[in-house]
């Protein structure tokens, strides 16, 4: 997969993610439309489909709303790539089909909008000079659910 | 050799003994889910193809975020809730006069020592006050737990605070648990058991632990706990007719971490915005405020509100701050009216309105503009929490926020 990064800081809470009074709605694209917009009201515009978001620490914390992960979704993001999760939200990402990469040392190896490819196999994260850091694999079962886009996907296709 | 997590994990999955880092299927004994995260739930309990509720008497869903309705769109959510719980015969439905969920539950006799809980909100963690595993899951995890009335857990390992000192005047349970994140920083017990022990948790009511357990989600724990003691049995067993188990903590588990806390010297803390952990003294904070919130599923109880008016009473809201007062439950309301704490604070110049979430997650009513400074006894400061993501939001206990609405700024209670 390549894709633009997307960077932001530490401790990047749902609240930002989506904020509280966009969680009347349920569907993806109304979501995205709010998604990051108090770090940045166009992001989900500048935002294509395939980027990456790469953060620092305890990305995700704060409350469980499945709508944040279902807002990155929606703006397209391919997986979110960080230092470490939040653990409520690592869960719900998985649920909904957004891969969460942790990747100690990610926020050195990646500029804010700078290419990059991740590769999920070897478990792979290059930057545009070639530099790459690798990330812990998801197990196979997590990787199937994610293939499939999501628990539920997952759990039809298995019935 | 089993923490009090391991061993309620244990029961609930059918196993003679569980250690930290195991996966288990644990049967859920209460699922809860509200206005603002249900349908979510719904709508993936559809998804999935299931067609009836595993067991409808063990699910929970109280109206709170966005009551009474705000908008055509919350409305619609509510109908869609009052629908699945007709369709579904869900036994424990309260709509929008009952209060905020992690008041209500334990409340109204839903929460007891020994079970494991979910909700499909993060502050879920509040009824570890009562002895019980109780986490916070989101919708997806909740469709499952509808359908089949079980779910995976990782069993956790645990941090175990040991709490010593008496408190000085003025300092509350809000103050112990933001001093605690504060040193814990915002991830420091993220998948941790978080437990609290120790002669000053022993000290405080069912309702202060409450106060410390909901904020455990805030250093990143999976649950709040509290050991059951006398207390905590007769709060249960005023409250509740459910069964209970006692389950406590084998001090030489492996997968315990004990963090000591001295709380003797603590004065008044703050959480100033945009991270829980950015906790100093009230005493060293300088910041005129806009608007006052006192309510919540923190600190908007009985005991919060009869803090708060002792300390307004006679006195007058400032000129150019506004304060809002919101019981957390109908009994909180109702109890609030008959001692006559809520007519001091209409009288002070305050707004009192009807139990629901009220500002706390910036969803509905006083919601703040760019630039507008908000001091509440709620669990969050996020940027963007309580309305404009160009406002801030400080977090204090009860009584700083009474004394600080009085003054126009954030101050200590003399
Ligand atoms: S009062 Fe705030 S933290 Fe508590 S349940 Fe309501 S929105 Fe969530």
């Amino acid at each position: 997969m390549k894709g633009t990064a997307w960077k932001f800081g530490d401790d990047i809470d749902t609240d930002i993610i989506v904020p509280g009074r966009y969680l009347i709605y349920t569907d993806e694209e109304r979501l995205a439309e709010h998604c990051m917009e108090g770090l940045d009201a166009d992001f989900d515009k500048k935002c294509k489909n395939g980027d990456f978001i790469v953060a620092g620490r305890n990305f995700g914390c704060g409350s469980s709303r499945e709508h944040a992960p279902i807002a990155l979704k929606g703006v397209g993001v391919a997986a979110v790539i960080a230092e470490s999760f939040a653990r409520i939200f690592y869960r719900n990402a998985t649920n909904v089909g957004v891969p969460l990469l942790e990747a100690p040392g990610i926020c050195e190896l990646v500029e804010n909008q700078e290419e990059i490819e991740v590769d999920m196999e070897k478990g792979l994260i290059t930057n545009e000079n070639g530099d790459s850091i690798e990330f812990k694999k998801l197990p196979p079962f997590m990787l199937e659910i994610l293939e499939q886009g999501g628990l539920i996907e997952y759990l039809k296709n298995k019935r | 050799m089993p923490t009090m997590s391991e061993k309620i994990l244990a029961r609930a999955s059918g196993k003679n003994e569980v250690e930290a880092g195991d996966i288990v299927i644990a049967n859920i004994d209460v699922a809860m889910t509200h206005d603002l995260t249900g349908p979510l739930s719904v709508e993936s309990f559809e998804k999935i193809g299931a067609e009836k509720v595993w067991d409808a008497s063990k699910i929970v869903i109280p109206f709170d975020h966005q009551v009474p309705a705000d908008s055509i769109d919350s409305a619609n959510n509510h109908m869609l809730m009052r629908e699945f719980v007709k369709q579904q015969g869900i036994e424990h439905f309260y709509d929008v006069n009952a209060g905020v969920c992690h008041q209500i539950l334990p409340e109204l006799g839903h929460v007891v020592p020994g079970e494991v809980i979910v909700g499909a909100d993060s502050h879920t963690c509040t009824h570890g006050a009562l002895g019980a595993f109780a986490t916070g899951i989101g919708s997806t995890d909740m469709a499952m737990v509808f359908a089949e009335g079980n779910l995976w857990f990782k069993v956790p390992e645990t941090n175990r605070f040991e709490i010593t000192g008496k408190l000085k005047e003025n300092v509350y349970a809000k103050d112990v648990i933001l001093h605690i994140i504060g040193q814990m920083s915002v991830d420091g017990s993220t998948y941790k058991a978080c437990e609290f022990a120790g002669e000053t948790i022993e000290d405080m009511s069912v309702s202060e632990r409450m106060v410390i357990c909901n904020m455990a989600i805030e250093m990143g724990g999976k649950t709040g706990l509290v050991e059951p003691d006398k207390k905590t049995i007769e709060y249960v067993e005023n409250h509740s007719k459910k069964p209970y188990k006692v389950y406590k903590t084998d001090l030489d588990s492996p997968s315990l971490n004990i963090i000591d806390i001295d709380v003797s010297d603590l004065e008044p803390q703050v959480a100033c915005p945009h991270n829980v952990d950015n906790v100093r003294p009230v005493s060293e904070v300088d910041q005129e405020i806009d608007q006052v919130f006192l309510g919540s599923c923190t600190n908007g109880r009985l005991s919060d509100l009869r803090e708060a008016a002792k300390i307004i009473k006679g006195k007058k809201v400032a000129n150019g701050t506004r304060m809002l007062v919101i019981p957390a439950s109908k009994e909180v309301y109702s109890k609030a009216l008959d001692e006559g704490l809520l007519k001091i604070f209409v009288d002070a110049g305050a707004l009192v309105s009807a139990p629901c979430c009220g500002p706390c997650l910036g969803g509905h009513t006083g919601i703040i503009g760019p630039g507008e400074v908000s001091l509440s006894t709620s669990n969050r400061n996020f940027k963007g929490r309580q309305g404009s993501p160009d406002g801030k939001v400080f977090l204090a206990s009860a009584a700083v926020a009474a004394a600080s609405a009085i003054e126009g700024r954030i101050v200590a209670p003399e």
